[in-house]
């Protein structure tokens, strides 16, 4: 057996089908969409093209979407121009303890510029209360941002409810979909939205590409100056490549979301079974059903991820870990200390995110892999001593 | 194509793999004990001391796979050294041992010093 991927939700390969779409407009349609020659214009079209099939999927207008970067510029944009927009309306922004570091952070930042943001605590599940949010409300509040799955442990938020919160306080509603579209249906309609950041190489698009969802008639201050692109909202000559890339990446998922999420959401079950079963001193992070398709997280008790991240790699299996030893902080995942886990079961954490890719056989690998790894550690670890 | 082997030298991943002098020693003349579970490295050092020199060592190790080799080359290091020569080994020379560690992980190699002479 090769190389097992279970990492998806980090990044996920560009389906050969949307390289080979995208490829033409690196050389041949290579013109910039401002230009007023065939060239320019087939490029315009083609991302005209991409755009309304990025509005189709979320149940948008072709003008309510704007191309970015990707999913962390996309939440800088919803959050930094919401905040600047409607400085004169208030300064109270409402988000969750276990938002992305691109909105966490970019909360922190505006706290630097004297927003005042409120982190609201989540459940053992991971799950925000609406109520929570209503309670949260002043009369200074411009937003709310509260993503819709978590990327780490994969709970789905019940989005509809806190926008429907949102909307009769007449407060502006932003939710990072980034782990949700292309993966399970997003309406922004039925979620009732006023902005959405999504990505396209969580779901087989290419890199460096996203889009921000705004509402017609939402307020917020561009995210780039200079040229005239995207409705003067995000100026930079446009990455067509990406952006047919994307396109493309979306009629693909449109075609298969629902098969492909009945399909992992049974390798899911399989392998959050088999793992509870096989492993004694190990519990699921995360909501056992509000929970997207391809998610499983556990943690497992007196071994620390990165060391078993590393014994998986030498058996081939590429998964992910909420430890600090994986990453150059040396603080555990925030996500995981919100649900109430100690530091020590927050470094003994491990993510496998499933994809197109990955075949039954895969998930009976990590099966008789993964307990052999954990018993190896524990004979090593002082924390099991400890704890008898 | 770089992967997470390359994070570290084929000597880490070596200790790693095959990590030295695992265990506790019954009625030890000496126990490291340092580390937090806040920062995710624990590391428990034993040591055997004969004649004023250090006979035996083991280690346990809760952490990543730079703590784990430090501390296996550690209790490499030290056997057979009089307890002045061990103390005289520090991080540097314990990362040096293992051909290098990542910056972000010589802090592992601290942690090893500091059980090391915490245990002595």
């Amino acid at each position: 057996m090769g190389r097992i991927y279970l990492d998806y939700a980090a990044t996920t390969p560009t389906h050969p089908e949307v390289v080979k779409t995208m490829l033409p407009y690196f050389t041949d349609a290579f013109g910039n969409p401002s230009s007023i020659y065939s060239y320019g214009q087939e490029a315009k079209g083609a991302i005209e093209e991409a755009r309304v099939k990025v509005a189709d999927l979320i149940g948008a207008r072709n003008e309510e979407i704007v191309f970015t970067s990707g999913g962390t510029e996309a939440d800088n944009f919803a959050l930094k121009g919401v905040a600047y927009a409607n400085e004169n309306r208030g300064n109270h922004i409402i988000t969750s303890s276990i938002e992305h570091h691109a909105v966490i952070e970019t909360c922190k930042f505006l706290e630097r510029s004297g927003f005042r943001v409120i982190y609201l605590p989540v459940d053992e599940y991971g799950l925000v209360d609406p109520d929570d949010v209503e309670k949260a409300i002043t009369d200074k509040t411009i937003l709310i941002s509260i993503m819709q799955a978590n990327n780490e442990m994969g709970t789905v938020q019940p989005i509809a409810e806190i926008g429907r919160i949102a909307k009769e306080a007449g407060i502006y509603f932003h939710t990072d979909a980034v782990q949700t579209v292309g993966h399970i249906p997003v309406d922004v309609n039925e979620l009732g939205v006023d902005l959405l950041s999504m990505s396209a190489h969580k779901f087989y698009g290419p890199n460096g590409v996203g889009a921000l969802y705004i509402r017609k008639g939402t307020k917020l201050t561009p995210f780039m100056h200079g040229g005239e692109q995207e409705r003067r909202r995000r100026a930079s000559t446009e990455n067509v490549p990406g952006i047919v890339g994307f396109g493309k990446a979306v009629e693909l998922t449109q075609q298969e979301m629902s098969r492909e999420a009945e399909r992992l959401t049974y390798l899911r079950d399989q392998l959050i079974k088999g793992l509870l079963e096989r492993i004694d001193h190990i519990r699921l992070n995360g909501h056992p059903l509000m929970r997207l398709p391809n998610n499983v997280n556990v943690s497992v008790d007196f071994v620390e991820g990165e060391s078993m991240l590393l014994n998986l790699d030498l058996e081939g299996i590429c998964a992910s870990t909420g430890s600090a030893c994986s990453s150059s902080s040396l603080e555990p995942s925030h996500v995981l200390l919100a649900l109430g886990l100690s530091p020590e079961q927050a470094h003994g954490s491990l993510r496998f995110s499933l994809g197109k890719w990955t075949a039954e056989e895969e998930i009976g690998r990590v099966l008789e892999v993964l307990p052999r790894i954990v018993a190896k550690l524990r004979a090593m670890s002082p924390l099991l001593k400890s704890h008898r | 194509m770089r992967d997470v082997w390359s994070l570290y030298s084929d000597k880490v991943m070596e200790h790693f793999k095959n990590p030295r002098n695992v265990g506790e020693i019954e009625n030890p003349d000496g126990v490291g004990h340092v580390g937090n579970p806040v920062c995710g490295d624990i590391m428990e050092l034993y040591i055997k001391v004969n004649d004023n020199t250090i006979t035996d060592a083991k280690f346990k190790t809760f952490g990543c796979g730079a703590a784990i080799a430090t501390s296996s080359m550690v209790t490499e290091m030290v056997k057979g050294k009089s307890i002045d020569d061990a103390l005289e080994i520090s991080n540097r020379a314990v990362a040096e041992a293992l051909d290098g560690l990542p910056p972000i992980k010589m802090h592992c190699s601290v942690l090893a010093e500091e059980a090391l002479k915490s245990a002595i």
